[in-house]
């Protein structure tokens, strides 16, 4: 379980949001809305540990990731703006090093599959720099086919750049990863149609003080 | 853990030989740098042997500092260091794996060619080993002191001027003590002991440097 005490943020002279507080149980997504420059992304840094809130803290099954640190990031992953996709290797070596850094043991046939999930089948030994935008995005979420097990996905803008069947495709997958009992939690500003029992939303705009 | 190690230096080494330019850039520069001093002093015999084991070692300084920049700001702009920093394995053994990759891809070619330029200067044959060596011990410790730099300065603007001015002071006695070793020996006494002060600045700065960067790089991130 994900619980928010109290929390604030403060970006230079400006408090993003204060008093924020919520939990999430397993099988719940979050979805996180607001304007821009309404605190979303710093909200879901903070979420994953790599801000630390003014005020308040976050806890996981009941201990502050602060003190948790390995133990919290060996079972989130979280995907940020910037897609972290090295240009000099290609998508395949892209995705076995972050799939490495993060823990999780695949070997190149797992690699391949996520890969074609997502329509890369023919990119997979091309150097990430001649792939587009979008296909970048692409071999940054192809890493969440291989956390299925993980309980916790931190997703910031994870539709942007995609094209209509490849937004189709993540829904699915955030659908059913919430359907096997995880919790989700993304930042959109797209309407998304996502299938979950229990969708939670937070809107930010309203907080800016 | 150590799986992420030999990922990381492994990816990192893939990096630099498919971007063979940069990595070259540091090299030359160091050839350059040592060659020119010969070439403007003239052929005094005595003089360059003198100033050889200061030169190559300054020069070797300088173009260790020349790549620190480089050493997480990219990491740092494509969203990698966040990924290095939720990951499952203490940022201490990723920062390790970084170091060594860049002292292999910086430090080791220095240290190769190191006694091939010292022949310009005519160091007597049995000073090429005692150069080499302190050059061996040393510039491990000058990528793992340039991390913490390189680490506090990250996503700064200008912070390649301020890098300089962060490090190069911490760099003295590792210059006095590496330069100092083949000085010693050219006297004809015995440089054991500067090998030794050398090997313990080593192993102070590899058992404490990992733990000063991975903190800093965590401030920087934020």
């Amino acid at each position: 379980m994900l619980e928010a005490a109290n929390l604030e943020c403060v970006r230079g002279d400006r408090t993003l949001f204060s008093g924020l507080s919520f939990s999430l149980n397993p099988g719940e997504l979050l979805r996180v809305a607001g304007t821009n420059g309404s605190g979303k992304t710093s909200l879901l840094r903070i979420l994953c540990g790599l801000l630390s809130p003014t005020h308040g803290e976050v806890r996981w099954q009941g201990g502050n990731i602060g003190s948790l640190r390995e133990e919290y990031w060996k079972e989130i992953i979280y995907l940020g703006h910037s897609s972290a996709v090295k240009d000099g290797l290609t998508a395949m070596e892209n995705l076995m090093v972050s799939c490495t850094l993060a823990g999780l043991t695949i070997d190149h046939e797992q690699a391949r599959a996520a890969l074609r999930c997502f329509g890369l089948a023919e990119c997979e030994d091309l150097p990430a720099k001649v792939l587009s935008q979008g296909q970048r995005r692409r071999v940054s979420l192809a890493r969440l086919i291989l956390s299925d097990k993980l309980p916790l996905w931190i997703l910031d803008e994870p539709f942007t750049a995609l094209d209509t069947a490849a937004v189709d495709y993540m829904q699915t997958l955030i659908a059913e990863h919430v359907a096997r009992g995880a919790t989700v939690v993304l930042t959109t500003h797209q309407e998304a149609q996502i299938a979950a029992a229990t969708l939670v939303t937070i809107d930010l705009t309203s907080r800016i003080l | 853990m150590l799986t992420a190690l030999r990922c990381v230096i492994h990816r990192d080494l893939l990096l630099a030989m498919r971007r063979r330019a940069d990595v070259l850039t540091a090299l030359l520069f160091f050839v350059i740098v040592v060659s020119l001093f010969p070439l403007g002093l003239g052929n005094e015999p005595n003089l360059l042997r003198t100033i050889a084991p200061g030169v190559i070692w300054v020069a070797a300084l300088l173009a260790s500092m020349l790549s620190l920049t480089r050493m997480f700001s990219e990491d740092h702009a494509d969203g990698t260091l966040e990924q290095m920093l939720l990951g499952s394995t203490p940022l201490g053994v990723i920062v390790v794996a970084k170091v060594a990759a860049h002292w292999l891809v910086s430090g080791l070619p220095l240290v190769l060619i190191a006694p091939v330029l010292a022949l310009q200067f005519d160091l007597h044959q049995s000073l090429l080993w005692t150069l080499t060596l302190s050059l061996l011990l040393g510039t491990p410790v000058l990528s793992l002191i340039g991390a913490i730099g390189a680490a506090l300065t990250l996503g700064l603007r200008g912070g390649g001027i301020l890098l300089s001015l962060l490090v190069l002071p911490l760099y003295v006695p590792v210059l006095i003590i590496g330069a100092g070793t083949v000085d010693i020996e050219s006297a004809g006494l015995s440089a054991q002991g500067h090998f030794l002060v050398q090997g313990a600045f080593l192993v102070i700065a590899a058992t404490f440097s990992p733990w000063a960067i991975a903190a800093a790089l965590r401030i920087s991130a934020e």
